[in-house]
């Protein structure tokens, strides 16, 4: 039983990287990639996040969304389930909003390392995509905390990664046409070559 | 009508949204695979931007300023739960590849960033030739990507053989890693260094 989990738990961190695999959160990934400090802060911020969120958009898709779900309320034949994509961009924009308060009333200290990084959250898509994907693969609770976790993990990897080589790079003579955008694309692509050695592993 | 064509003209090249404002990467490079799969995504993402761009534009004068993002979060959201339920029903095998990928036009940020950006602030007519425009230049480098992946990936385009394999007794070995997901990262920065060598101004300074 506890084999199964730590394998998800293996799978959605190196395996299925939502960053290299999938290319979800896309967008924050290579703008706030520039420095480890801040690719950090973000990172963790992304973990605790998605950690809260898949399990909760879980719980709402299988006691209100689903075909069905609405059964203890004398609901049987009810199908919700065009709302998902709407109730998820909710609950996230909602949790986050809650999560930064929290911290900004109780845990000052961490609200002002992660503070700047809570908003960019809404929009990021590894988020919604942790979601979307838990709710194609049919996940129940147990399953969809250790998934939530493990992307949230492999996304922090993913980007801290890239925001070390990206500090080394600062030193090296690229093309012009190259400069900035366009060699983050290679390394990137690169990172994603070398996480496909995890692809093989059967657990 | 100079206006009218900066606004439709200018985001195709000047200031592509994922070459220039790198905004709406992860669909970029998730549904490029295949060319009928990156037609499809094409369409959807200029439905939803040009009448997301039209409403908010439409009410813009009515928003208060704090709450506006929910606003243009909803009007985005529902327009995508139009074209999921659309797939869903007239192409059910095309909207099963892109599985999730329909969903996360929601959080593609060059719908966000164009309705706060520009539909925020002008008129009507305005705003749907920069969505139609912006909509435009990002089909383009997905299109252009999705050529390639498909074409040397598996040597076909929207499924007609057109270099045949040498699985199959012809002369073209496939290239599989073009089917996975690093080529679509190369292939995009090729794409902007091209982009950029072509029109200089557009090269990142030095920090």
């Amino acid at each position: 039983m506890l084999e199964h989990y730590l394998s998800l738990l293996v799978k959605s961190i190196f395996i299925e990287n939502l960053a290299l695999a999938f290319f979800l959160g896309m967008c924050t990934f290579l703008a706030v990639s520039k420095r480890v400090e801040t690719a950090t802060g973000l990172g963790i911020a992304v973990i605790v996040v998605q950690t809260i969120t898949v399990p909760l958009n879980n719980l709402i898709y299988n006691y209100v969304l689903k075909e069905g779900a609405l059964s203890w309320l004398g609901l049987a034949d009810t199908d919700l389930s065009f709302l998902v994509l709407i109730s998820y961009i909710g609950v996230i924009a909602a949790m986050v909003q809650i999560l930064e308060m929290t911290l900004d009333k109780y845990f000052p200290a961490l609200y002002n390392a992660l503070g700047i990084f809570l908003p960019l959250i809404t929009v990021n898509c590894a988020i919604l995509g942790g979601s979307l994907f838990m709710v194609e693969r049919d996940y129940n609770f147990a399953e969809s905390v250790t998934y939530g976790l493990g992307t949230g993990v492999g996304w922090a990897i993913a980007i801290m990664a890239l925001a070390a080589i990206r500090e080394k790079m600062k030193y090296s003579h690229v093309p012009d046409g190259l400069k900035g955008l366009g060699i983050t694309f290679i390394t990137v692509g690169l990172i994603a070559l070398a996480f496909m050695c995890f692809s093989g592993i059967q657990l | 009508m100079g206006r009218a064509r900066e606004a439709l003209c200018d985001p195709i090249f000047k200031n592509n949204p994922i070459a220039v404002g790198v905004l709406g990467i992860c669909s970029a490079l998730a549904v490029t695979t295949k060319l009928e799969t990156t037609v499809t995504m094409c369409l959807a993402v200029l439905f939803v931007i040009t009448f997301s761009n039209l409403s908010v534009s439409l009410i813009r004068n009515h928003i208060p300023s704090s709450i506006r993002m929910i606003v243009q979060m909803t009007i985005i959201a529902s327009l995508v739960i139009l074209v999921d339920q659309f797939l869903k029903a007239y192409a059910y095998e095309i909207s099963k590849q892109l599985s999730v990928f329909v969903g996360l036009i929601i959080t593609n940020c060059i719908i966000m960033g164009r309705a706060e950006a520009f539909a925020m602030k002008n008129g009507v007519a305005l705003s749907v030739l920069d969505g139609i425009g912006n909509a435009i230049g990002y089909s383009l480098v997905l299109l252009a990507v999705g050529i390639v992946r498909e074409l040397f990936g598996s040597g076909r385009l929207l499924g007609y053989e057109l270099l045949p394999l040498t699985t199959n007794g012809g002369w073209y070995p496939a290239n599989g890693l073009l089917l996975l997901s690093p080529s679509a990262f190369f292939l995009i920065g090729l794409f902007i260094w091209a982009l950029r060598t072509w029109k200089p101004e557009q090269v990142e300074r030095d920090h």
